[in-house]
């Protein structure tokens, strides 16, 4: 069947409209129905990612030849599965990262809540302590009492 | 060992109670972030005793967790395909987690917890996938409700984090705030005018996405969609959050507009469509699951334009969860052939709508 409309072309949408309560069937090509505005495809997108790396692949993502040294994944393994293998390959492949992020989120700095793992917190009490405790033995060896008996109050409050 | 729903709380369907605003529109709000244990492999790259791991530090820290005290947990690793599948059709875990992905078979320590509106995956894609859902649109609420979890979470279990990045996820397309806000709304008004076409255009140039009722990959069907927001670094998680209230709000608004227009141009015709898609589900006697999604979409237009006064939402919204084939299957105690899956559907269909026929028309 030819398009109603420039009746040169075949007629591959029909198109129903409603107007004052009478039904009206026309039947379109392609290109006539776009410039009436009809969307001739309404299907889910593909998984962003992939069409990404698709359209990345002449671009060398800087990394290449470089092994995580946690968890071993390479940039093929990326470009194969579009997933890192651990937290390390962040700082392992930072710049291509960088570059990646850049192009997905247009943006690479993170700005929402910011983080401090617990057990980070713990190594820095630790920390803090070793210091304390190195603090308290100079000064006892050293005679002096007052800042010894300061320490050693600042070190049962941290314990 | 089978899975036993009844033990949790609302069944995992509370989120589809109708309740919240615009509930005729938008089915459901879900907020979703993805977060890492430091110190092992992602899921994808661990082996299996790192992922049991990762589960026991997981189930240790959630023990103390006061929104998740009472979660019951389910070891996907241990329950027989028919129960993983439906937890999935209540949208409780991810078809990933679920191994009913045929690239991602299940994995050894996949679990989820569960709480009233609250989940927590394990092992999914990325070590921790915590989610809010609520019923009809309701992002602040959501938000509030996994921020507090997150928090709580993240003071017990150490998460991998980049002063630059930000959280850090197997897939760079959900660094930053690892944060997925969706909406479920239906929009069969802007369909049927066909002015669908350029909101989910515009969509895109608002950094947002839709998929279809099950999320990525999942094809649209009976006109639900999901909106949700493309990209998670660079902007903060109240920011991603207030785009997608805005955009969302002026897409029912849209859509109710759209309603409007059916009802004063084509009244007849749209109502004589409603009729005959109510009229199909209450008497065929084999349903497909797409033929029941389209006309479900019928149906619920019909009750939000209040052509149909007696048929609750909620009973809708029930539909399209029990109407499915794991669902129907444990329904009838058995597993079901294609055919029968079709004449169980229709049954169930039919039975709901009798019982509240009453005095329909």
């Amino acid at each position: 069947m030819l398009c109603d409309s420039c009746g040169e072309r075949d007629a591959v949408v029909n198109l129903t409209t409603i107007e004052n309560n009478a039904v009206h069937q026309l039947h379109l090509c392609e290109r006539c129905a776009s410039e009436r505005g009809v969307e001739t495809t309404v299907a889910t997108p593909k998984h962003p990612l992939a069409e990404f790396l698709h359209q990345q692949v002449p671009v060398p993502i800087s990394g290449e030849g470089v092994r995580c040294s946690f968890c071993n994944t390479t940039m093929a393994d990326f470009k194969a599965t579009g997933r890192w293998g651990c937290a390390r390959c962040y700082t392992n492949f930072e710049a291509g990262i960088r570059e990646l992020l850049r192009r997905v989120h247009g943006n690479h700095r993170h700005v929402g809540r910011t983080y401090r793992a617990p057990m980070s917190e713990t190594l820095e009490r630790s920390a803090v302590l070793g210091e304390l405790k190195d603090r308290l033995r100079r000064a006892i060896e050293s005679e002096q009492f007052e800042v010894a008996a300061d320490l050693r109050d600042r070190i049962r409050v941290m314990e | 060992m089978t899975v036993d729903l009844s033990l949790l709380p609302d069944g995992g369907v509370g989120w589809l109670d109708a309740s919240g605003q615009h509930s005729d529109i938008v089915l459901s709000t879900r907020i979703r972030l993805a977060r890492n244990v430091e110190g092992y492999a992602f899921t994808g790259r661990a082996r299996d005793g790192e992922r049991l791991r990762v589960l026991s530090q997981v189930r240790e820290a959630v023990a103390t967790v006061p929104s998740l005290h009472q979660a019951v947990m389910y070891r996907l690793d241990e329950l027989p395909p028919t129960s993983r599948a439906l937890l999935h059709e209540r949208h409780l875990v991810s078809k990933e987690l679920a191994g009913l992905d045929a690239q991602h078979p299940l994995r050894s320590g996949a679990a989820v917890f569960l709480a009233d509106g609250l989940g927590l995956m394990v092992n999914e894609e990325d070590h921790i996938r915590l989610q809010a859902l609520r019923s009809g649109f309701a992002l602040q609420e959501a938000f509030a409700a996994i921020d507090k979890l997150d928090r709580d979470l993240g003071t017990r279990v150490p998460y991998s984090y980049h002063n630059e990045f930000g959280f850090l996820t197997a897939c760079p397309t959900n660094v930053g705030t690892g944060m997925r806000g969706s909406v479920l709304i239906h929009l069969p008004g802007l369909v049927l005018t066909k002015e669908i076409g350029k909101v989910l255009a515009s969509l895109q140039q608002m950094g947002l996405t839709y998929r279809g009722l099950y999320g990525e990959g999942s094809e649209v069907v009976g006109n639900f969609f999901q909106i949700s927001n493309q990209t998670t670094l660079g902007r903060s998680e109240e920011e991603l959050l207030d785009q997608l209230l805005r955009v969302v709000g002026h897409v029912v608004e849209r859509e109710a507009e759209a309603r409007r227009v059916l009802l004063r141009d084509a009244g007849y015709i749209i109502e004589d469509k409603l009729w005959r898609a109510y009229g199909t589900l209450r008497y065929a006697r084999s349903l497909t699951f797409d033929e029941a999604m389209n006309y479900l979409s019928g149906v619920r237009l019909a009750v939000g334009l209040k052509l149909i006064t007696s048929l609750s939402v909620y009973t809708l919204n029930k539909l399209l969860i029990f109407s499915q084939a794991a669902h129907l299957a444990f329904a009838e105690g058995r597993a079901l052939t294609e055919s029968e899956t079709n004449l169980a559907r229709a049954r169930y269909v039919r039975k709901a709508l009798e019982e509240e026929a009453g005095s329909v028309g």
